[in-house]
This record gives C-alpha cells, structure tokens and sequence, in this order.
C-alpha cells in the first residue's frame, strides 16, 4: 500500500510535468494542426539554461530557491526567442505546403538543435547543485519532498492562468479564433502571424518551465533528455485529446500516473519478465492504443479528416 | 530504331562495365576501406529505396522504418550464429528475414493506416523505439538477444560454399572480401531498383500515388486504400529486412545500437533530399549521405586542426548537425528535393503559384 500511494505521488508529479510541455504542443496543433516535433528539444534547452544559471550562482550566499527561481527567469526568454525563431524560420514559410514538409523540417530543427547543444553543453550528464531544501512530509507511509509539492502547485497555478488567458482575454480569444478558422479569423482583423508567434511564445515559456523542474526532480540534465519527453508529453497531448488544453493537462497526468505505476507492478504482473526497465515502453503503448480505438483522445472532438 | 535500342544497350553495357570495375578503381586509388564505404552505401540505397516506398510513393512517413532494418539483423543473426548454435544458409535466412519483416510491417500497419499522416509518423517512431528497447533488455531473464552487448561471431554470407569473408582467388585475381559483397550487394541492389521501377508503373504503384496526392479522391475511385497502403507497409519492410540480413552477414555482428532513431532518420534524409518517390533521385540520396560522412571524417578533423590548431567539432556531431540543417533547407528552398521526379516537381511548382 506504501508503494502504491509513492508511485501515484511519483506519477502526480511526472504528470504535471508532462501537462506542461504537452500544452505547448496542444497549442501549436490546435492553432496550425502542426505537431511542433522540436518541442522536446526547447524543453531541453530551457532545462540546461536554467541550470547553467543556477551552476554559476550555487556558490554565490543567495538562498536555493532563489537562485533556482534566477535560473527559471533566465530559461524562459531564451526559450521563447528559441520558439519564436524556430517557427520564423522553419514553420512559417512552409504554411501552404503539404503537409509532409513542415514535419519533415520540425524534425531537422530537433536534430540541429540536439547538435548545437551538445557541442555547447558537451555529452556529460550535468548535475544539479544540491541547493534546493531537502525537506519533505510522510503521507499515509509514502514521502513527498518539498520541492516536488511546489512543481504541483506551480503547474496547476500555470495551466489556471493559462485557461484563464485563453478564455478570458483578448488575446485568448483570437487565439481560439485562430484555431477555428485562420482565414475567417483574419478577415475579422485578427494578425494572424501575431497570435501564431504568441502561441510559440506561451508554449515555449511552459517549456521553460517543464525542463527546470525536470532537472531540479531528476537533478540531472543532458543534451538528450528532449526527445523522449517531448515524445511523452506528444502521447499525454494525444491521450487527452489533442487541440484540448484541459485534455492536455489531463492526458499528462493520467500519462505520468500510468508510467509510475505500470513501471512499479510491470515486474510483479508479468512474474519477473519484464523489468522496470520497460518503463519507456508504456508511453508508447498507451499512444498506440489510444490512437487505434480513440484517435480523438479521452476530451476531444471528433474531427473530420481533412483532404 | 535500331541504333536507338543499340544505343541503349551499348549504354547499360558501358554502366555494368563500370560498376564490375568499380571496386577495383577505388581500392587501388583510395585504399580498400572505401569499398567498405561503397558497401555500406548499397545497403543504405536499399533501405533507402525501401522506405522510398512507404514515403515516396504511398506519402505515408515512417519514422521507425529501421526497425524492420533490425527485425531481419537480428532474425540472421539468430539464425545464424553459435548463440543458438544455429547456422542456417543465407538462402533460407533472407528470404524469411524478409517474410518475418514483412509480417512487422502488416502489425505495425494493420492498428496504425487509419490514422492521418502526422500521427502516422508518431505511432511509427514509437513502434521503431519500442523495437530498439526489447531487443536491449530480451537478455534476460532468457536471453534471446544478449542484450546491449549484441551478437558476434555472425556466420558470414556463404554462397555455394564460399564464404565471402575471405579472399577469393579467381584466374589468379584475388577478390577480398570486401569486393565480393560489393558484388552481392550491387546484385541484390539490381534486383530492388527493377522491383522497385516495375512497382511504380503497375497497377498497385499508381495506387499508391493515387492515395497520396489525395486519400479521399481515391478510395472514391474505388481504390481499396487501407489494402494497399497496408501493402506499401509490407513491401517497404521486405526490402528493409532483407538489407538488415545483408547487414548482419556482412558485419558479423550485430548490437542494438545500430537501430538507433537517428538511423531512420538518416534513411528518411536520404529519400527527402534525393527526391520523395523518384527512384534516380532516392539512389542519389542514399550514396551521396553514406559516402558524404566518410568524406567528412577525412576531411574535417585535418582541415579543423589547420584552421583551428584543435578539433572543435567531432565529424560525428558535425554529420548531424549537416544533416538537420540539410533537411531544413532542402524542405525550404527545394521541396521536390535535388533529383525530383518531374511529376512532383510541378505539383510543388503549382503549390507555390497558389
């Protein structure tokens, strides 16, 4: 029973994670029906700016939390100038073409992206200063840390200023506009190109986010660690519907607390054949499975296939 | 008339002459590790033309296309090596590497070929993924693919007896290793592009063009779309099976890392730079990205040290670096690719009019 309520804590806090980054592929898809395949990577970046930062200021007499906070403010532009400019260059002037072609680009942007930041960061794993409070609760025999509450509390508090963004102001509404139909949208006055960039830059700023919390939960980041997450949330983000910001959030969730717990018990169903090292593994079935029986994902809308 | 066809067959004359002498041009003059090169090339053309296939011709992109690649490397080297202490011939090895990759290829496409092309594309790459992760941990608790460390000591390709991993003495010419399977390969290549040419003028071909210049159009001229997209599947995964086998026979070895998400990324580079669905155009790709990174490690590592006094980027790094941004540009400024089909190039042409 302790295990099994560890593992839900564990999947709660992976899951908001994934809810993170899984909005900011939802965003994009939802506005241009594109899949941001480089997502992943910004989510790295802004995880290895941050901790730069906070590398450089670890010595220094601030409080953790603080420099840890330094670090966050510093990833966030970076990672918006990223998802700015990868759009400029690699999405936009492929607007009209088939659709083949800005997949096709998103995937070079991801490889080019991974290079530079290896020849930047170099192949190590970079650890996390210890400067971060280790300090935690029990609840009923299983252990959360301190730090692993505030990564809740602060994607719930992200993904509510968020609903409250798309919902209730102006931006928000040309936003959903966009989504409906970009060319009515734009007869109506709205910039399209203006709210595309703006939606890059939200998506890009939770990226920001998802990466440092990731590698302040792991306390390790490398030049790597994007495509498998970004590959995670996609599912979490297809899991809820994709094109649905709730869904997201709610096929992150779901998506974290299916690994954690298909990754504790895989050993014990399976009479020891298959290990925990199969955790990778369930990301991947759950978007197979999802995509053959309900290819709309638990909140979406059934959706015409477009010619 | 005459002349023309005389032409024509004075022409492929001259090309087999040619390539028969390839081999023996490049080891004289560059050292017999470029045929190495040239070798792998081939295999490379081949998957390249497989995954031509399922992405040129039927418009449906395959990320995990390597591990169909890994299916039929690892059937062969199962098949074929003291970890079973199983020595299977290449004839019965091949051909069932190929069925056994054809069969992946239906299970992948059978739940998936509803799906709309970009989602295609996810699901594919998970597939490839999930592959690559049980052939690394199907080591225990019964070992069937030993694991990270991969299989060794792989019987290498016998034909008639001979094994091509020694030098052959013919009429006093000796043939080292490397040329004999330059020769299969080149053989086994022949064979893929005439299928490959034969497929795309027959009935199914021009199917699979229909499906994808436009799904709904054509399941509405009554083309049997999920049938036939679920034969570009197959189709591709044969051909990636077979050079998997190849692959395994030729390198007597085989570990989990040469499955890898980046391979299949690489064949796709090839097929979208060569030019989707053109078959010249996809061999181009395939040779120029296979020979290129050679090139690139000779080359960069004393032209870096010149200009630079050290080595600033490894030719590892720096090959996918130019790739990525090969395949942004290329998308950007030649859509069709370098070699395109004629076809295709005016549907982009006509696209950009739009």
């Amino acid at each position: 029973m302790d295990t099994f309520i560890q593992q839900i804590i564990n999947g709660l806090v992976l899951g908001s994670i994934y809810a993170l980054v899984a909005l900011g592929y939802t965003m994009v898809y939802g506005i241009l029906g594109l899949i941001n395949f480089a997502h992943g990577e910004v989510v790295m970046i802004g995880a290895l700016t941050a901790l730069t930062v906070i590398k450089l200021l670890a010595n220094s007499d601030l409080p953790g939390t603080l420099v840890v906070l330094i670090g966050l403010l510093a990833a966030v532009p970076v990672c918006m100038a990223l998802g700015f400019a990868i759009e400029r260059i690699a999405y936009r002037p492929l607007r009209l073409a088939p659709r083949l072609a800005p997949l096709i680009t998103a995937i070079g942007v991801s490889i080019v992206l991974q290079q530079l930041a290896m020849i930047f960061w170099g192949r190590n794993y970079h650890a996390f200063p210890p400067i971060l409070p280790t300090s935690g609760r029990d609840i009923g025999g299983a252990h959360i840390t301190d730090v692993q509450i505030v990564i809740v509390l602060l994607a719930v508090a992200i993904m509510a200023g968020l609903m409250l963004l798309v919902n209730r102001t102006r931006l928000g509404r040309a936003m959903r506009a966009t989504a409906e139909n970009p060319q009515i949208a734009g007869l109506m006055g709205v910039n399209i190109n203006v709210i595309i960039s703006a939606t890059f830059l939200i998506g890009s700023a939770l990226a920001a986010v998802a990466g440092t919390m990731v590698s302040a939960n792991y306390a390790i980041a490398h030049y790597h660690m994007g495509f498998i997450l970004g590959l995670k949330a996609f599912t979490a983000a297809v899991l809820g519907g994709i094109g649905n910001l709730p869904g997201a959030m709610l096929g992150g969730v779901l998506l974290g607390l299916i690994e954690s717990l298909g990754a504790g018990y895989i050993g014990d169903l399976t009479g020891g054949f298959l290990g925990s090292h199969y955790q990778d593994v369930f990301a991947f079935f759950v978007l197979i499975l999802v995509l053959v029986f309900r290819p709309s994902g638990l909140m979406g809308e059934k959706v015409a296939e477009r010619a | 008339m005459i002349t023309d066809r005389r032409k024509a067959l004075m022409g492929m004359v001259l090309i087999g002459v040619a390539l028969a002498l390839l081999p023996f041009l490049v080891g004289k003059g560059l050292g017999n590790s470029w045929v190495r090169v040239l070798d792998f090339a081939l295999l490379y053309v081949m998957l390249a033309l497989g995954l031509n296939i399922v992405v040129g011709f039927a418009g449906l992109l395959d990320l995990g296309y390597i591990a169909f690649y890994a299916v039929g490397a690892y059937l062969y080297a199962l098949l074929a090596s003291p970890h079973f202490g199983l020595h299977w011939p290449v004839w019965a090895v091949l051909p069932l590497g190929a069925l056994v990759a054809g069969l992946f290829g239906v299970l992948l496409g059978a739940p998936t070929l509803r799906l709309r092309g970009d989602y295609l594309a996810i699901v594919t790459l998970g597939f490839g993924e999930i592959v690559r992760i049980f052939i690394n941990n199907l080591n225990a608790p019964v070992n069937i693919t030993n694991g990270p460390q991969g299989i060794s000591q792989i019987d290498p390709v016998r034909i008639a007896g001979v094994p091509l991993s020694k030098t052959l003495e013919v009429f006093g010419i000796g043939f080292p290793s490397v040329y004999l399977y330059y020769y299969l390969f080149l053989a086994l290549t022949l064979l893929i592009v005439f299928v490959s040419i034969r497929l795309e003028d027959s009935r199914i071909g021009r199917a699979w063009v229909a499906i994808r210049e436009d799904e709904i159009a054509a399941k509405a001229c009554g083309i049997d779309t999920r049938n036939v997209k679920l034969l570009a599947f197959a189709m591709g995964a044969t051909f990636g099976g077979v050079a998997g086998g190849l692959f395994a026979g030729f390198q007597e070895f085989v570990s989990p890392e040469s499955f890898g998400l980046m391979e299949s990324i690489m064949v796709l580079c090839m097929v979208v730079l060569g030019g989707m669905g053109h078959i010249p155009g996809v061999i181009l790709g395939g040779l120029l990205l296979a020979i290129l990174p050679e090139a690139l490690r000779h080359g960069a590592v004393p032209m870096q040290q010149a200009a630079f006094g050290r080595v600033l980027l490894d030719p590892e790094s720096l090959r996918m670096l130019l790739f990525g941004l090969a395949l942004i540009a290329v998308m950007l400024y030649r859509p069709a690719g370098l070699w395109p089909e004629a076809r295709r190039k005016r549907e982009f042409l006509a696209e950009k009019a739009k």
